[in-house]
């Protein structure tokens, strides 16, 4: 029996051809193509935000006459998350759905590979960071396209009066607006200096150690910058390193300047420390600095968005993209794919990042330096370094590099908080370690 | 053979009509009526809660990626994580405790309002009933902020008496206890209208005739109130453990089963591996675990009602 197969040249060859034809030619109905499409996408939560997102989907819809349906799906009490297991499970639903971080990988055997759209993309776009591609890829498939709203970095939003005064840090000097960053000093070492001064004059860095992502994150970030990993990416446990006791070591020594209750924050509560006016520092997107503005202007005036200290193995930031997905049980995957070109296009991108005064990030090397960053405030400049244009440092995601189905895991039972504040509250490092690679073991389920 | 042919006819005509009355009988009677009236109920329940519980059997017999039929290996690898039963160690404790202490308050509350002079018992019944009534995610949202680490109203009152600040949230001790706190505080109007239902059955000749006999108040509760109430006692402390095992709201809004999942209960474990981390057959396998509990908890419960009602 004959088998005919594909060369590397074909393929190439094909794949090249495909995507000129995605990128040049705008979407034809053909004979597969219902004429429908529907889509899921996630609730901004900043108003007007959707609208853009409307806009941009009719705007698309009319040129090329596709009738489409949108519903945006709340992220509280993770309600994304229960309509893709939901529709992953009945093989029926939206066309394009809109996933947190880790779904294109949980649901990857359900997703319709994006190469064709993804790859003119990156030659348009600019290349995208390991972390997206650590969790939008598998196997050299992409499984979704990296989307602009809801993506994310958690960085410091530090004050700027507060962090002068006790720890004797300028935070504006350290992250100029509209220049590098001179922040060689700003290391994991400072940085815990500076929480200690902060606690000790009652404006406790706002650091969560619950088991939302907001902790998590955190968690993830500084384990990163000690080269601490608790499976590495071939998949094994590698909990029990030196790593991996500084790392503990080191947040064992800050947990003792946060706040007390910092073990029940959820998501919430660092922007409420902060737009309280109660501390120095929080790790977040702007969005606490957003809220500030409307509700405590006399604090979002002193609040300035900046990098992440480095550790020993480099400055690592908390980085969560959003991604949009297509099942490939969908009825109208050439339209879906169409509307991702047209939603990862830089004016569409431009303008995501207008209306959510600057939140929103695009994943792309390219997509930057909008205006917006540079031009937000008060203070002016406060948004410039969000989306680090100086590439000053390694956006991460907890729990990376172990296999992705693995880390998902690590990350969701908030395994490195858990141990960390195990340690924290008295037992042994070997006791910590020994539980942390128990959860390790159980987690490697397939 | 026109004889035969009448004959048969008559046969014919008398069978069919012996089917046509024992059918208007069947449907005649009151158990088919009931039958038939329930039966949207019982479609709504096949429905919504036989299918789904099949069906998470089925899904905890999968694999973490659902290709393949793994049996009963995802029950015994739960049986060998430590979190497993933690999480069951704190659903009884949480279950148990919620229900005693509802069941008390319950009891001591609905004998103050069976002691309120008619008319104006139905308003306090009304406010009494308000925590019942709301939806627990909203309230429990409103407990939230009172708990609040950087807004705690009620950290904030205690330490105008020199107390706190409590970390109502972020410690076991605390933590337990204010999932417990809202849990009470939302239940117990359930067992004080139940208990107050119960209280208006009991003949007043009964304790007259005690009082006569020179019974004191603790005689007359533990000999007449008590044995008259024991059967809506049983059925609502099963009712209200059922449900209180199976809660998820309180804890999910409260504590996402922080700190160091010290508060978490079958229910919001099971969303936390099944939902948030992708293994919906695991997840599937922490939900069914409480089936046997409660059945066991059901049959005996349900056993001595049953002998009680059949000694009656």
């Amino acid at each position: 029996m004959s088998r005919k197969t594909l060369t590397r040249r074909q393929f190439v060859a094909a794949t090249a051809m495909s995507s000129a034809a995605l990128i040049t030619a705008p979407y034809v109905r053909g004979a597969y193509a219902a004429g429908k499409l529907s889509i899921g996408f996630w609730d901004h939560w900043v108003p007007g935000a959707n609208k853009a997102s409307t806009d941009l989907v009719n705007e698309w819809a009319a040129k090329e006459k596709v009738e489409v349906s949108i519903d945006y799906i709340t992220s509280n009490n993770k309600k994304i998350e229960l309509t893709a297991a939901a529709e992953a499970q009945a093989k029926s639903g939206h066309d394009i759905l809109q996933m947190p971080s880790w779904w294109p990988q949980a649901y990857s055997e359900n997703l319709e590979p994006l190469n064709d759209v993804m790859e003119p993309l990156l030659k348009q776009n600019g290349d995208v960071n390991g972390t997206v591609k650590y969790l939008g890829q598998s196997g050299g498939k992409w499984l979704a396209v990296p989307a602009t709203p809801g993506s994310q970095i958690k960085g410091p939003c530090s004050r700027i009066d507060l962090m002068k005064k006790h720890a004797g840090i300028d935070v504006q000097e350290m992250y100029p607006a509209g220049s590098p960053p001179k922040a060689d000093n700003w290391t994991m070492e400072t940085f815990l200096k500076a929480a200690e001064a902060c606690h000790k004059a009652g404006a406790a860095f706002g650091i969560g150690l619950g088991e939302t992502t907001d902790s998590v994150d955190t968690a993830g970030a500084i384990f990163q910058s000690f080269g601490a990993e608790l499976v590495n990416a071939k998949g094994d446990i590698t909990v029990k390193t030196d790593q991996v006791r500084q790392a503990m070591e080191f947040y064992k020594k800050l947990i003792a300047f946060l706040p007390p209750d910092a073990p029940s924050w959820d998501d919430a509560s660092n922007n409420k420390w902060l737009i309280s006016g109660r501390g120095a520092m929080i790790l977040n997107p702007p969005s606490a600095w957003a809220v500030a503005k409307r509700d405590a202007p006399q604090v979002a005036e002193q609040c300035w968005t900046h990098g992440f200290p480095s550790g020993p193995k480099g400055r690592f930031a908390p980085y969560l993209p959003y991604f949009w997905g297509v099942w490939s049980f969908g009825k109208n995957k050439e339209a879906a794919k169409s509307l991702l070109v047209h939603l990862s296009a830089p004016t569409s991108i431009e303008k995501f990042v207008a209306v959510s005064g600057g939140y929103d990030l695009p994943a792309y090397a390219n997509m930057t330096s909008f205006k917006t960053w540079a031009e937000e405030g008060p203070p002016k400049g406060t948004l410039y370094h969000y989306p680090d244009p100086h590439k000053h440092q390694t956006l991460s995601i907890a729990a990376s590099p172990a296999p992705p189905k693995v880390a998902q895991q690590i990350y969701f039972q908030a395994t490195l908080t858990k141990m960390a504040l195990r340690f924290a509250r008295g037992e042994t490092m070997d006791q910590a370690l020994a539980w942390a690679e128990g959860e390790c073991e159980g987690f490697m389920r397939s | 053979m026109a004889d035969v042919v009448v004959e048969q006819g008559r046969v014919v005509r008398a069978t069919g009509g012996r089917k046509g009355s024992s059918l208007r009988n069947a449907l005649g009677r009151k158990s088919t009526v009931a039958f038939f009236l329930t039966l949207p109920l019982i479609l709504l329940i096949a429905l919504l809660v036989l299918y789904p519980a099949f069906y998470s059997v089925y899904l905890a017999t999968l694999n973490k990626a659902m290709t393949k039929f793994v049996g009963l290996s995802n029950f015994t690898f739960l049986f060998k994580r430590e979190t497993f039963w933690m999480v069951v160690r704190q659903s009884c404790i949480f279950a148990i405790t919620a229900v005693i202490f509802k069941a008390l308050i319950g009891f001591i509350v609905a004998h103050f309002v069976h002691n309120i002079p008619a008319k104006g018992q139905r308003k306090w019944r009304g406010m009494l009933l308000v925590p019942w009534v709301i939806p627990p995610a909203m309230s429990t949202l409103a407990w939230l902020w009172l708990f609040d680490p950087s807004y705690s109203a009620f950290n904030y009152t205690l330490s105008f008496f020199g107390v706190g600040p409590i970390p109502w949230l972020g410690d076991t001790f605390w933590a337990r206890f204010s999932v417990i706190l809202v849990n009470v505080w939302y239940g117990a109007p359930f067992f004080m209208i139940m208990y107050l239902a119960a209280l208006k059955s009991v003949p007043d000749q009964l304790y007259e005739a005690a009082a006569i006999d020179g019974a004191n108040w603790w005689q007359k509760i533990w000999h007449i109130t008590l044995p008259m109430m024991r059967n809506i006692i049983a059925i609502t402390t099963l009712f209200s453990l059922i449900v209180t095992f199976a809660n998820f709201d309180i804890v999910r809004i409260l504590t996402s089963g922080g700190p160091l999942d010290t508060t978490h209960l079958f229910a919001t474990w099971a969303f936390q591996v099944g939902i948030q981390s992708s293994d919906i057959p695991l997840g599937a396998c922490v939900s069914l675990f409480m089936v046997p509990i409660l059945a066991v908890a059901a049959i005996f419960i349900l056993r001595d009602v049953t002998k009680r009602g059949n000694e009656a």
